[in-house]
């Protein structure tokens, strides 16, 4: 009891003069954006302030991960699968009073495309051959070839609509169409959103909503017992959860999320480039002890790089089972009888800092020896992500439906698979949803089979939220934080 | 002779934290590089003395590696810190007013004004964290401290007759300085190196605290703390075991080394008699 109080009234120090009203709401977060377009950068933090709430798609995510409409009303298909035109809603305006119309989706489209485009997910763009503004509230999207995920590109926050108007400015006064306006950003310290009372579809029942970034978890802890913060999405201490579940003021939402946690193997490093090496190290990994050691119990196994509440899902937990004497005898025929050195890089959060310490010990009972460094995420970046410069790591890949990643040379793990690299884009070109469910469970199976990465867990998303607060999306299938269906009971 | 409060408590506290390091050496009581999660944040029973931390790691053994972890490398960094900076004070004395004198000089302040921890930052940031990089930092800093400790007091002692009559003798200046001079700062650096051999565990502590020191699975009292950090509430025996052992070698050094200025400080021992 005495810590208790000791911890409010530190964290009352801190975070003095937050108290919120009924028709406000604030977020706590561990990650402050670098900037605010979602456009230009891969960062989750910024689709999590701002998707949905200030910009929005012309198609959107549900809570569920369902492609909803969104700034198109509807669209229709051509047969061919080529041409999509968009019926967009009437009388959308942006934040600073301009119109939302075709010529808007066209530069956005456009800008998104486009040969300089700074876009982290060009990809999502590739197919578009022409986007033309037929009238003020229809456009007209030409593919080069048939993509049977365009409208489910279309929902994610990179591919939101932006005015040419307020482009110049985005980065730090955000100008979209959402429930939500942008009012303020305290550098440091948090972003405020005020209700947009102009929207043009149902109105949000926040009055503001606050998004405040506190990176320690310990001072995350302490924040959500002092009541300073409403909800604390992704909490970053598993080990605190029970507390909270016991505590009456709160409520603890464990969603699935996108996050394939992954032990990411450098395919281009001797030893790893002989596949009886990667399947020793997959056989030497004990999921389970993982999940409990790091996350405390929350994630589910899985068995290749793919989200295990997605129906297409295959599991193949079985071709990885734990089993040390097995990947002790292949590491003997692959030429290790002793095991090998290598580095184990580990970037910030628990998952891996907790998770690399757990492998490192069932790596060494099957003679792998480890060396771990602890790096800052720009230092993981800089070494691994791009510099290539690693053995093992972990990491969680949190986008959605990413397996197009292991078609990548380039990316960091290095995986090259000429087949499989057909297979996606077989996979891109098919519409089909039967033919592409099996065309998706044949990618999951050959990275698999291949020992790519060591496939952990997916990760889970905790969320804390304080009683009397409805409407907050328990599961991640995007980098959102909805709030424009949020509301106090009370 | 009346025996030496501050020396025995010191001692016995400095020789207990030592003695468990000596013998991590040959025996623990568990394995700590095998994790056993099933057994985790066990509180204090007679099969883990301290309880088990989240890994289901015995704590005992983790604070005894642990005080391996520490002295190891407060060792080294203090022999750094006196291995340079007790020649570069004698030169200085022994040169007194010369370039040299200055360059030591001005060297020193250049060193002492950085805060020591930013300068250790600095290091392992650049280099990468590792127990090696954290002790060049926690070394680096230790230097100017004995080099001014030593010039000041070299100076005072090369005003003395026998010096004179050494020099008379024929003998040069580094010969005075390393027969003459040095044998009489010993008791000196001997209290000032305890002292800082304390502020060296504590400086480890601070740098594995933020990540910067040793690097896992090599336990450390500083990562230790860290590591329960988020959990201090739910197992306080995680934070408060190697917590209480910094303290505890931290105040027996300085005890240590407050009762050897009382035995070896001439005026202080005629004072009490």
């Amino acid at each position: 009891m005495k810590f208790k109080a000791l911890t409010s009234a530190a964290a009352l120090v801190v975070l003095a003069g937050t108290a919120q009203a009924d028709t406000g709401l604030i977020v706590g977060l561990q990650l402050e954006p670098p900037h605010l377009d979602p456009t230009s950068a891969a960062a989750g933090a910024i689709d999590q302030v701002l998707y949905s709430n200030v910009f929005e798609g012309l198609t959107r995510f549900g809570p569920d991960g369902s492609v909803n409409p969104g700034l198109a009303a509807s669209w229709d298909i051509s047969e061919d699968g080529l041409r999509y035109t968009f019926n967009l809603r009437e009388g959308v305006a942006f934040h600073d009073g301009t119109a939302m119309d075709a010529e808007d989706v066209v530069f956005s489209l456009d800008r998104a495309r486009a040969e300089d485009s700074t876009n982290a997910q060009k990809a999502l763009f590739a197919e578009i051959e022409g986007v033309e503004a037929v009238d003020p509230t229809t456009v007209r999207v030409t593919l080069s070839t048939a993509n049977g995920s365009f409208l489910f590109n279309m929902a994610w926050g990179d591919a939101v609509i932006v005015a040419s108007e307020s482009i110049e400015n985005i980065k730090t006064n955000p100008v979209g169409t959402g429930a939500f306006k942008f009012s303020n950003w305290v550098q440091g310290d948090q972003i405020e959103l005020v209700r947009n009372e102009d929207y043009w579809g149902t109105p949000a029942n926040l009055e503001t909503a606050t998004f405040k970034f506190i990176s320690d978890p310990t001072a995350a802890f302490a924040a959500m017992m002092a009541e300073d913060v409403d909800v604390f999405y992704s909490y970053p201490a598993p080990e605190n959860l029970p507390q909270f579940e016991a505590d009456a003021r709160f409520e603890v939402l464990v969603g699935s999320s996108e996050g394939e946690t992954i032990l990411a193997i450098n395919n281009l490093m001797e030893p790893f480039t002989d596949v009886r090496v990667r399947k020793a190290v997959a056989h030497a990994i004990d999921r389970q002890a993982i999940i409990d050691g790091a996350m405390f119990g929350l994630g589910t196994p899985i068995g290749t790089h793919f989200a295990p509440h997605n129906p297409d899902y295959v599991d193949l937990t079985s071709n990885s089972q734990y089993d040390p004497e097995l990947a002790k005898s292949l590491l003997t025929e692959a030429g290790y009888p002793d095991g090998f050195t290598t580095t184990l890089k580990l970037p910030p959060p628990s998952y891996a800092r907790r998770g690399g310490e757990i492998i490192a010990s069932q790596l060494r009972a099957v003679g792998i020896q480890t060396e771990i460094s602890n790096l800052e995420w720009a230092q993981w970046l800089e070494q691994v992500f791009r510099g290539k410069d690693f053995g093992l790591t972990i990491v969680s890949h949190t986008e959605p439906f990413d397996i197009g990643i292991y078609a990548r040379p380039e990316y960091y793990f290095q995986y090259d698979n000429a087949d499989f690299q057909s297979l996606i884009k077989d996979l891109t070109a098919e519409t089909d949803p039967a033919k592409r469910s099996e065309l998706i469970a044949m990618a999951q199976t050959i990275i698999s089979n291949d020992y790519v990465n060591g496939y952990l867990f997916q990760l889970a998303v905790p969320t804390v939220v304080k009683a009397g607060i409805q409407g907050i999306w328990s599961d991640a299938p995007t980098q959102a934080i909805d709030l424009t269906a949020v509301s106090w009971s009370n | 002779m009346k025996t030496n409060r501050n020396l025995v408590v010191g001692a016995a506290l400095t020789g207990f934290f030592t003695i468990a390091a000596l013998i991590s050496f040959l025996w623990v009581p568990y394995d700590i590089e095998a994790l056993n999660i099933a057994d985790r944040m066990k509180t204090p029973s007679f099969s883990h003395l301290l309880g088990t931390d989240h890994f289901g790691r015995d704590i005992l053994s983790m604070v005894m590696i642990g005080a391996r972890t520490s002295i190891a490398v407060a060792l080294v960094a203090v022999g750094i810190g006196m291995g340079l900076g007790v020649p570069l004070g004698l030169a200085a004395a022994a040169r007194k007013g010369s370039l040299l004198d200055e360059l030591i000089g001005r060297g020193n302040d250049l060193v002492f004004a950085f805060p020591s921890l930013l300068i250790a930052i600095l290091i392992t940031a650049t280099f990468g964290p590792s127990a090696l990089n954290a002790i060049i930092a926690i070394g680096i800093f230790n230097v100017p401290v004995f080099a001014r400790l030593t010039r000041g007091s070299a100076l005072s002692i090369w005003k003395r007759d026998f010096i004179l009559a050494a020099r008379v003798s024929g003998k040069n200046s580094a010969q005075i300085s390393v027969e003459h001079i040095l044998p009489n700062l010993s008791s000196l650096l001997i209290v000032q190196g305890t002292i800082q051999f304390s502020l060296a565990i504590l400086a480890e502590a601070a740098l594995s605290y933020v990540g910067l020191g040793a690097q896992p699975p090599t336990p450390s009292w500083g990562r230790m703390l860290a590591d329960s950090q988020t959990m201090i509430s739910l197992a306080p025996h995680l934070a408060l075991a190697p917590g209480l052992a910094i303290v505890f070698t931290v105040l027996g050094l300085n005890l240590l080394g407050d009762g050897f200025r009382d035995v070896f400080d001439p005026r202080l021992r005629r004072g009490r008699t």
